[in-house]
């Protein structure tokens, strides 16, 4: 059982995401509707995972991802899915600063496809990442003149966003509806033209893939 | 003017003669045009050729503008011309008629005559020009012996003179702000008018209409969900992608509005924001102590966010700068990219947005696009920042810290000793008189003198209250003008 915090202003879809959470298993241990609630909930009670809103009382500005922000300089790694009505390159950078995992970023309405949602909460409770296919499309936009990356084929572009999206060989393979072993290949030659150490650990492979496109 | 004397050199004394000789032989023009224009007024005043009269104060306007051109080329001071603006062409109604008043025309040319007219004829300018000429032999004459013992003194003189009566005067300068506010007031409701007609397009042709689609397509999987149950399934997926793709749409809009990340952040960050998504290699710089206005900050944004799309798009450049920082009270922005430069304001309607924008805070923009690059873009909104950052503007000038002062320090004497200690002495009798100056003086002028003491004193304490008062309130109404009080009518 995973106990999961989750940190909204609006009741309704506070309430949902609580139902949502607990139907698959999950142990809800606080919904907490404030800034400050969330941060001090974070560290009183080290959920296993937390879903954060990044508008919240009282200021209304970034107060979640704030809150989040400051609880991981204090409990490194601690997993934080954020939730937005907007993504930011800004924000996906500055959550995944740290560079140790554990890290999701995710358009609110992620939230209608129950499947994959609760999919992106355990991954980053697993300490891996989720991060929202907009803010990849954004990072790859901003890359456009990046030359190893227009070098890519566009099979290897395909997978090569998926993977940024915090996705594993298997899920990548079952998406794209390749053999794990075609994915294997395509990643091998992702790296190779970037120009980036492999690694068969798949939590590490993102971080370093989001790491390049973010090292602009 | 500097307090020291120019030492005369031979060429420049010869030059400055020669200015005189061409100031006195501008008469040979100037006393025909007063003749010809005070009989072209006659005729159109007294005969009723009135179609004279606009021509006739262009004539004397000439050669007033021309007159100002010569001081200031002479004696290096400048005089503001004093003209109201030109009114602006007559606007055509819906029914295509252009109204004068009370009467419809066809063609704007009669409205336009007559807005000409009024402008002319009541525009005090006007007439201070014609009294100008009409005194103008009589000065050049009376100033004629300084104008040739001393040149150079004549001359400056004969600046004040023209100043006097072709300068700008408080109101001239006054109605020129006026119709320069009114002009960004109405540019500025505009140019909000308009963007609230987009959005209102926007919101009524992209998200309403998706939800209406939405609606329907719940509504039948509603009616299949009994008989059909896979089909049902298939609409509500169909209906939830619908709300997705609607999402989007409301994202778009309100990031025209006024996006998130500026909300959430301030400038600086949403500008990084922008380099970030931007495809070109972006340095921002920014620096500001303290967060502007909301509404500043907004156009501030737009405008990097055009600039920033601009040189992208049609300047084939790589990499870009943007340097927001403060100058006084101005926030003043810098974009520089590497492009292929030429860019022309008047064909691309980006760049013309973006002063319509920045009018709205009398915001000017600077555009330097030589062809090949790189093009520079510098705007400045002026007296958008809290002033009491940069500057001291509360701190009183020297002067008058210093007459401040020197009046608190003597202003008990006349009060006290020499009005109201003097004066208790001569109520009581006391035969000494120490150092009361108003007890040395004879019997009949000792109480009026006591009174002067008195009032001379407390005129001083007054002017030594009043003096710091009206300077702050010079700066609150200043403030009370800027952006920080603004009100929203």
């Amino acid at each position: 059982m995973r106990r999961v915090l989750i940190a909204e202003d609006l009741y309704l879809l506070r309430d949902g995401l609580v139902h949502l959470l607990q139907a698959h298993g999950f142990t809800v241990v606080a919904a907490v509707e404030s800034g400050p609630e969330l941060l001090k909930g974070l560290l009183e009670l080290r959920p296993d995972v937390s879903v954060v809103d990044v508008r919240l009382p009282p200021t209304f500005t970034d107060e979640g991802l704030q809150a989040a922000l400051a609880a991981r300089t204090q409990v490194p790694g601690l997993p934080v899915l954020v939730l937005s009505q907007h993504v930011e390159q800004l924000y996906a950078r500055e959550l995944l600063a740290d560079g140790s995992g554990g890290i999701g970023y995710l358009l609110k309405d992620r939230v209608f496809n129950a499947e994959q949602f609760v999919d992106a909460v355990r991954r980053v409770a697993e300490g891996g990442t989720a991060m929202d296919p907009e803010v990849i499309a954004k990072l790859l936009a901003s890359n456009a003149r990046n030359e190893p990356l227009a070098a890519l084929t566009p099979r290897e572009r395909d997978v090569l966003e998926a993977m940024a999206e915090g996705r594993s060989n298997a899920a990548i393979a079952q998406r794209l509806y390749l053999s794990e072993s075609a994915v294997a290949k395509h990643t091998a030659g992702i790296f190779a033209k970037l120009g980036l150490a492999p690694s068969d650990d798949d939590n590490r492979r993102v971080l370093a893939v989001l790491a390049y496109l973010n090292s602009r | 003017m500097t307090g020291s004397v120019p030492v005369p050199h031979t060429g420049s004394m010869l030059r400055r003669y020669g200015q005189v000789v061409a100031l006195l032989a501008l008469l040979a023009v100037e006393v025909p045009v007063t003749a010809l224009a005070a009989v072209m007024l006659l005729l159109s005043f007294a005969l009723g050729v009135i179609v004279l009269f606009p021509p006739q104060v262009m004539m004397v306007r000439a050669l007033a503008e021309r007159n100002r051109r010569l001081v200031r080329r002479w004696t290096d001071a400048v005089i503001e011309p004093p003209y109201l603006p030109k009114p602006p062409p007559p606007v055509r109604q819906p029914d295509g008629m252009y109204r004068s008043d009370r009467t419809l025309y066809k063609t704007p040319r009669v409205p336009a005559w007559n807005d000409r007219w009024k402008w002319l004829l009541t525009d005090p300018a006007t007439w201070r020009d014609h009294l100008w000429l009409l005194l103008e032999p009589v000065i050049k004459v009376a100033l004629l012996p300084l104008l040739v013992l001393a040149p150079g003194r004549g001359l400056r003189v004969y600046a004040q003179w023209s100043d006097l009566l072709l300068g700008a005067t408080a109101a001239s300068r006054l109605a020129g702000q006026v119709l320069q506010l009114r002009r960004t007031r109405n540019l500025a409701a505009d140019s909000q008018a308009a963007e609230m007609r987009r959005i209102e397009r926007d919101l009524h042709d992209g998200t309403q209409a998706r939800l209406v689609a939405i609606g329907m397509t719940l509504g039948a999987a509603e009616q299949l969900v009994e008989r059909d149950p896979a089909a049902a399934r298939a609409l509500l997926s169909k209906a939830r992608e619908a709300s997705s793709e609607t999402l989007t749409e409301l994202r778009r809009v309100i990031r025209g509005i006024h996006p998130p990340v500026l909300a959430e952040r301030g400038l600086a960050d949403a500008v990084r924001a922008l380099a970030m998504d931007s495809p070109l290699r972006v340095t921002v710089d920014v620096d500001l102590p303290h967060r502007p206005e909301a509404p500043v900050e907004a156009a501030a944004y737009f405008a990097v966010s055009e600039l920033l799309s601009n040189a992208a798009r049609h300047g084939g450049a790589r990499t870009a700068a943007v340097d927001i920082s403060s100058n006084g009270a101005n926030l003043r922005i810098t974009v520089t990219d590497d492009g292929m430069g030429g860019a022309d304001p008047s064909r691309g309607s980006g760049l013309a947005g973006i002063e319509r924008r920045l009018a709205a805070f009398e915001g000017v923009m600077a555009l330097n696009s030589p062809p090949g690059g790189p093009t520079t873009v510098t705007m400045e909104l002026p007296r958008v920042l809290p002033e009491d950052w940069a500057d001291d503007r509360l701190k009183l000038p020297r002067w008058k810290a210093f007459t401040v002062a020197t009046l608190w320090a003597t202003s008990w004497c006349p009060t006290f000793p020499q009005g109201i200690v003097a004066g208790v002495f001569k109520i009581l009798g006391v035969e000494e008189k120490s150092w009361f100056l108003a007890l040395y003086l004879p019997e009949p002028w000792q109480w009026p003198a006591i009174a002067a003491m008195i009032c001379t004193g407390v005129c001083m304490y007054v002017l030594s209250i009043r003096i710091p008062a009206l300077h702050k309130r010079e700066h609150w109404m200043l403030r009370a003008a800027g952006p920080g009080q603004r009100c929203v009518a």
